[in-house]
């Protein structure tokens, strides 16, 4: 793990209070694996607030990028960042998703959510041999479907979307297209892992699905954070080992390890 | 060079700084953001007998000045503590690892006691002294009791330094109404020294959904709210007492620091610093180095009380 100053190389609007943030780090790039964070500290916040962690959306070529949306204190201090300022940023933090998929890739976005399953999503995709995926992105509407012109560049990946409005691909949950899929497959007999990340309602959804399938799933659960390592015990979740921590034994846990309140 | 040596009970400390319990986990998760060589010793989140739950979600609330937590002492118990954390605290960190101040806490004077007897048998040379905590306040029955009641206190502690022969440092409650009775009670008990302070009992309210914000309903405050709060009551307990303190409440830079030691603090501990800036520990070290060079100060030692009042 590092504590890095990184300068921030870009700072993109892309709507509806939706950024990604790039900043130069090149021995955390190069360390980062996909469903690991970031936690930074965020100028101005300095008095009293602590850090904040972000899933990565990307890591190469020394540079690390980060998806974020303008909601708290926080993000909205972090919103004021300019090009060329520096940040102290940790990482990488956490457990990810595993380097291997077998059978076909599901990957379940919300939001931001969607920002680990890129950076998976391009791992996967420069395998030997690639998985077939499926990249389910749900919002509420069409401005919260994230990085869809990134997602399609990625070889070998499928988009469907679902928003609740109804503004852009199904209307309903994510659930919805991803249920569909979900029922080809088995009647297929085909095998395939599940990948998600977002809100909470939509991460049960998945892992209730991945367990009634007896299929991996893999879940990115967020949390608000205090220390980023696994020091304080305050970003914990209810597993069946008990409260394990997200920032150390997650953010990413097998489905079947969750219990959901 | 300032002599940056100091001694906490019978602890020998490299330098006055270390952690505060329950900010630096088991000692190890900070690895690669720290530098060990500023820590005199590492103070480890509090255990006791047998592992610990620990309290529901939400545990924190992020407030202007500090964090009110409530994460209600989860952690590993005694036989892991010694089998596998100390181990793998001394692999990890290395031959130069400074030495542990275990914090320890229990529902029962026989528990505490059974645990500092059981850390002493251990017979670990990274194990450098124990720290009571009787003044959590967000376990029922979890140290907090104990904490409250003079007459309690001195059982305790009594119980166990017939425990253990280790350096023994009792950490007090800063929510009384005179810090004097307790401080009596730890010395009639046989401590070796204390700690102050433990979070600030403290709560916060969710407006829009009229509910508390912790699932606990309360907690502790800690952060650079509480350090004035800290610095008196180190200044009071000094005033009362001959048994060298170790303190801690809102220590973010060396002049935190420096506060406590001429208030009457022979060491410091950083806390909730750390969560933003893990560099916080090195800061407060160097810090208070270049402070005494500054003032003709030989030794760190030389600072303890020396406040002109």
């Amino acid at each position: 793990m590092l504590d890095e100053t990184c300068k921030v190389l870009e700072h993109i609007d892309i709507g509806a209070g939706y950024r990604y943030l790039v900043v130069a780090a090149p021995q955390m790039a190069a360390a980062m694996e996909p469903g690991q964070f970031v936690h930074v500290r965020v100028p101005s916040l300095e008095a009293s607030a602590v850090r904040r962690p972000f899933s990565v959306f990307n890591a190469e070529d020394g540079k690390v990028t980060v998806l974020y949306k303008a909601v708290g204190r926080g993000t909205r201090a972090l919103n004021q960042v300019a090009v060329g300022d520096e940040l102290k940023i940790m990482g990488p933090l956490g457990h990810g998703f595993p380097k291997k998929c077998k059978g076909t890739a599901l990957l379940v976005g919300g939001g931001f959510g969607v920002a680990p399953l890129y950076f998976l999503a391009r791992r996967f995709a420069a395998l030997e041999t690639p998985p077939k995926m499926v990249l389910f992105v749900g919002g509420r509407t069409q401005a919260d479907l994230l990085a869809l012109d990134k997602f399609a560049a990625i070889p070998n990946l499928e988009v469907r979307t679902a928003t609740n409005d109804g503004s852009a691909g199904v209307q309903g949950l994510v659930t919805v297209p991803l249920d569909e899929a979900l029922t080809a497959l088995k009647e297929a007999g085909a095998p395939f892992e599940l990948f998600a990340c977002g809100p909470d309602p939509m991460l049960k959804a998945v892992a209730e699905r991945a367990c009634a399938a007896k299929m991996p799933g893999w879940i990115s659960m967020d949390r608000h954070m205090i220390c980023g390592v696994g020091a304080c015990y305050a970003c914990v979740q209810k597993t069946v080992r008990g409260y394990s921590r997200c920032c150390i034994e997650g953010p990413v846990f097998r489905a079947e390890d969750l219990i959901f309140d | 060079m300032t002599d940056m040596k100091v001694n906490v009970g019978g602890l020998a400390m490299a330098t006055p700084v270390t952690t505060a319990s329950g900010t630096f986990g088991y000692g190890t998760e900070y690895l690669g953001a720290v530098d060990y060589a500023k820590l005199g010793a590492v103070t480890v989140k509090g255990i006791r007998a047998e592992a610990w739950p620990g309290n529901p979600m939400p545990r924190h609330a992020i407030v202007p000045g500090g964090i009110v937590n409530a994460i209600g002492l989860q952690g590993t118990g005694l036989a892991r503590f010694l089998g596998t954390t100390v181990p793998w605290y001394k692999k990890q960190v290395g031959e130069k690892a400074p030495p542990l101040i275990v914090n320890i806490w229990g529902g029962s004077v026989e528990e505490y006691a059974d645990v500092a007897r059981q850390l002493t048998a251990a017979q670990n040379p990274l194990i450098g002294a124990i720290e009571m905590n009787v003044s959590c306040p967000n376990v029922k029955a979890g140290g907090h009791t104990f904490g409250q009641d003079p007459a309690v206190l001195k059982e305790v502690v009594s119980a166990v330094r017939a425990a253990t022969t280790l350096p023994l440092i009792v950490k007090l409650a800063p929510n009384v109404p005179s810090i004097m009775p307790y401080v009596r009670a730890c010395e009639e008990g046989g401590a070796d020294a204390l700690a102050l302070i433990n979070t600030i009992p403290a709560m916060v309210i969710d407006v829009e959904r009229r509910r508390p914000v912790l699932a606990n309903v309360t907690g502790g405050l800690s952060g650079r709210a509480v350090h004035p709060v800290a610095v008196k009551l180190v200044y009071d307990a000094h005033k009362a007492t001959q048994l060298p303190i170790l303190a801690m409440g809102g220590v973010y830079e060396a002049k935190d620091a420096i506060e406590f030691l001429l208030a009457g603090a022979t060491a410091v501990a950083v806390g909730s610093a750390t969560f933003t800036n893990p560099g916080a520990i090195a800061e407060v070290h160097d810090g208070i180095a270049a402070y005494c060079e500054r003032h003709g100060f030989a030794s760190v030692r030389d600072l303890t009380g020396a406040l002109d009042v």
